[in-house]
C-alpha cells in the first residue's frame, strides 16, 4: 500500500515536471498551431546553463534555477525574431522540418561543447534523502518540484485569467485578425509568449537533471512525451496540458515500476487510443481551428 | 466535354518517358559500372532511394505528413532477417516480397489510425506507431536480438544463381532493379486515374470528396502501397547489409528520410532519388569534415532550406538546366518545377 502511495507521489512529481516542461509548448501547438518539435531543446539549453553556472562557477543551486529561465527565454526570443516567425504561416510540413533540423543543430551543438556524458547538477545537501510520513517515502527533491510546479501552474492559471496580458494573448489566439483590429499588437504578445514557454522549459530542464537525466540528446528522447501532453490534453485552457501530464506521469512511473519491460509501450497505445477516440484530446474543444 | 479532353491530353503527355527521364537512368547504369569500388555507398544510395520514393507516394502525392515511415522500414528488415535467420524462407527475392508484405499488413491496418484527424494528428499517430515498434521490439528482444540486433544472418544466392559477394556487386545491382521495378510501378501508379485522383486529394480533400473521389479509401490504398515500398527498402537493407538492429526504427532514420525527400522535392518520383544522391553526398563530406558533428550540419542544411523556401530553392536549381534546354531545344521550361509542394 505504502509503495503505491510513495509511486504516486513520484508520478505527480514527475507529471509536475512534464507539465512545466511542456506548457510552452501547449501555446506554441495547442494555440498558435505551430509544430515546434525543437521545444524541448530550449529545456536543454536551461539545464545546461544550470549545470554549468552550479557546478564550475559554484553558484547555489537555488540562485542557478532562475538563471536557466531567463537564459532558455532570451535564447527563445531570440530565436522567436529571427526565425520562428517566418514560419508561423507556413505548411505543417515546412514546420517539422525546421524544428528537427533545429533539433538535430541543438544535439551536435550541445554535444560539442559539453561532451555526450550524462551531467548531473549539484543540488544542495537539504534536498537529498527523503522522509517518512506515515509510512509513505517522500522525497525531498520531488517534494520541492512539486511545490514549485504547483506555484507556477496555480500563477500561470491566474496571469492567464485575470491579467490584462492574459485576455490580450487569449484574444491574439482566437481571432488574431480581430484582435490585431482592437489594436493589441498580435506579433508581440506571441513573441513575448513564445519566450516564455521557453523559459518555462529552461526551468524544467534544470529541475529535471536530477530525475529525466540531462544529455544532448535530450530533445529527442522527451519529444514525445511533450508531445503527447499538448495533443492529449487539448488546447483549450491549462487545465487540460496539466491533467493530461499528471496522467502521463503517474502512468510512467507505474508502468515503469510494475510492468517494467512494457513501459513504453503502454504509454504509446493509450496515446494513439486517445488520439483516435479524440483527435482533438481528452480535454480540447471540439472546433478545430 | 473540350476541358476533359484537355485534362486527358495534358495527362498523357505526362506519363510519357521524356528525353531526361531516360538519361537520368542511363546515367545510373552508367555509374554502377564507372565505380566499382563504390558498391557499398551505392547501394546504400539506392536503398534509401527507394524508401524516399515511398514517402513521396504518401507525401508528395496524398499529403499525409508521416514521422514514423521508419515502422515500416523496420517491419521490412526485420522480416528478412528473420526470414533469412530461422530458413524459413532462403531465396531471397521472395523473402523480400513477404517481407514487403508482412509492412504491407501493418500498413494497411494502421492506415485507418492515419486517415482520422488533421495533420497534427497524423504526426503523433505515425511517430507513436513507429514508437511503439521500437518498443515492442525491445521488449522481445529473444525474438529480435534487442540492442545486438539479428546476428549470423548469411544469405543465399539470389535465384539460386546470383550468389552476394563481399564487395557488394550483386547486392547492388539486386537492390537497383528491385529499385527499378518497383520505380516503373510506381510511375505507373501515380499517372493512373488513381494517382491523379490522389492529387485532387492532397490539393483539396473537400473539393475531391465534393467530385465522388473516395477519399478514404484512395488515402488508405496508397498508404498501403507506400508500406509494401518502405518494406521492401527495409528487406533490401537486411539482405544487402546481412544486419537488423533496433535503429532501424528510429525517430532519426524517419527524419532523415523528410530531408531527403525534401532536398529532391516532392511529387515528381525522381526528388526522393535525387535527394538520396544528394543527402549521401552531404553526409559523407560533413563526416570527412566533423566525424562526430556532421549531424549539425545536416539540421542546418534542413533550416536553410525551409527558410529559404522549398519552391524558390527548386526553382534556382533548375534555372540553369531550364535556360540550356530553353536555348537549344527553343521549348519553354522542359524541366518543370514539381507542381504544387505538400
Amino acid at each position: 500500500m505504502t509503495s503505491v502511495l510513495t509511486n504516486l507521489f513520484d508520478g505527480v512529481a514527475y507529471g509536475m515536471l512534464l507539465f512545466v516542461l511542456a506548457c510552452g509548448l501547449a501555446v506554441t501547438l495547442g494555440l498558435m498551431n505551430f509544430v515546434n518539435l525543437a521545444h524541448g531543446a530550449f529545456a536543454m539549453a536551461g539545464g545546461y546553463v544550470c549545470a554549468v553556472l552550479v557546478n564550475r562557477s559554484g553558484w547555489p543551486f537555488f540562485a542557478g534555477l532562475p538563471l536557466a529561465f531567463i537564459s532558455a527565454a532570451l535564447i527563445g526570443a531570440l530565436l522567436e525574431r529571427l526565425l520562428y516567425r517566418h514560419l508561423y504561416t507556413r505548411s505543417h510540413l515546412d514546420q517539422v522540418l525546421f524544428s528537427v533540423g533545429l533539433v538535430f543543430m541543438s544535439v551536435a551543438a550541445v554535444d560539442y561543447i559539453m561532451g555526450s556524458s550524462r551531467v548531473f547538477i549539484n543540488i544542495p545537501s537539504v534536498l537529498e534523502g527523503q522522509f517518512d510520513v506515515f509510512g509513505v517515502g517522500i522525497g525531498r527533491y520531488r517534494l520541492m518540484i512539486i511545490v514549485i510546479c504547483g506555484v507556477l501552474t496555480a500563477l500561470l492559471q491566474l496571469i492567464l485569467a485575470r491579467t490584462r496580458f492574459g485576455s490580450r494573448l487569449r484574444a491574439a489566439v482566437d481571432d488574431p485578425r480581430a484582435a490585431s483590429g482592437l489594436g493589441i499588437n498580435v506579433p508581440q504578445v506571441f513573441a513575448f509568449t513564445f519566450a516564455f514557454g521557453c523559459g518555462l522549459a529552461g526551468l524544467g530542464g534544470a529541475l529535471s537533471a536530477e530525475i529525466l537525466g540531462l544529455d544532448p540528446y535530450f530533445p529527442l528522447k522527451f519529444m514525445i512525451y511533450f508531445l503527447i501532453v499538448v495533443t492529449v490534453g487539448g488546447s483549450s485552457s491549462i487545465t487540460g496540458p496539466f491533467l493530461a501530464s499528471l496522467l502521463l506521469g503517474i502512468a510512467d512511473v507505474a508502468g515503469k515500476y510494475y510492468v517494467p519491460k512494457m513501459g513504453p509501450f503502454v504509454i504509446y497505445t493509450v496515446m494513439i487510443v486517445i488520439l483516435i477516440w479524440r483527435p482533438n484530446g481528452l480535454f480540447g474543444r471540439v472546433a478545430a481551428r | 466535354m473540350t476541358v476533359q479532353t484537355d485534362v486527358g491530353r495534358s495527362a498523357i503527355q505526362h506519363a510519357r518517358w521524356h528525353m531526361g527521364e531516360i538519361v537520368f537512368w542511363l546515367v545510373v547504369l552508367v555509374c554502377a559500372f564507372v565505380f566499382p569500388s563504390r558498391y557499398l555507398i551505392m547501394t546504400d544510395i539506392v536503398r534509401l532511394a527507394l524508401f524516399a520514393l515511398s514517402l513521396d507516394l504518401i507525401l508528395g502525392y496524398a499529403g499525409i505528413v508521416s514521422l514514423g515511415h521508419a515502422a515500416f522500414f523496420g517491419v521490412g528488415a526485420y522480416g528478412a532477417g528473420l526470414l533469412a535467420l530461422h530458413g524459413l524462407i532462403t531465396e531471397p527475392v521472395i523473402a523480400l516480397v513477404v517481407a514487403g508484405m508482412a509492412a504491407m499488413v501493418l500498413g494497411f491496418l494502421t492506415s485507418f489510425l492515419v486517415i482520422r484527424g488533421a495533420d497534427l494528428t497524423r504526426l503523433m499517430v505515425t511517430l507513436g506507431i513507429a514508437l511503439l515498434l521500437e518498443a515492442l521490439a525491445e521488449r522481445y528482444s529473444n525474438i529480435t536480438g534487442g540492442t545486438d540486433g539479428l546476428q549470423g544472418i548469411e544469405m543465399q544466392p539470389i535465384l539460386g544463381l546470383f550468389a552476394f559477394d563481399m564487395f557488394g556487386k550483386t547486392g547492388f545491382f539486386y537492390s537497383l532493379i528491385v529499385l527499378f521495378l518497383l520505380f516503373l510501378l510506381a510511375r505507373r501508379i501515380v499517372h493512373s486515374p488513381f494517382g491523379l485522383s490522389l492529387r485532387a486529394i492532397r490539393n483539396n480533400p473537400l473539393r475531391a470528396a465534393a467530385i465522388g473521389i473516395p477519399v478514404n479509401k484512395r488515402l488508405i490504398a496508397i498508404y498501403t502501397v507506400a508500406a509494401f515500398y518502405a518494406g521492401i527498402a527495409g528487406a533490401l537493407f537486411t539482405q544487402t547489409t546481412a544486419l537488423a538492429s533496433l535503429d532501424v526504427f528510429a525517430f532519426e532514420r524517419s527524419a532523415d528520410l523528410m530531408l531527403v525527400l525534401v532536398i529532391g522535392g516532392t511529387g515528381y518520383l525522381y526528388g526522393g532519388l535525387i535527394g538520396a544522391v544528394v543527402f549521401r553526398m552531404l553526409q559523407e563530406l560533413f563526416s570527412t569534415i566533423t566525424p562526430q558533428y556532421w549531424q549539425f550540419w545536416i539540421g542546418l542544411v534542413l533550416v536553410v532550406i525551409v527558410l529559404v523556401g522549398r519552391a524558390r530553392l527548386h526553382r534556382w536549381v533548375l534555372w540553369l538546366p531550364n535556360l540550356v534546354i530553353a536555348q537549344l531545344g527553343g521549348r519553354k521550361d522542359a524541366v518543370v518545377v514539381p507542381e504544387g509542394d505538400a
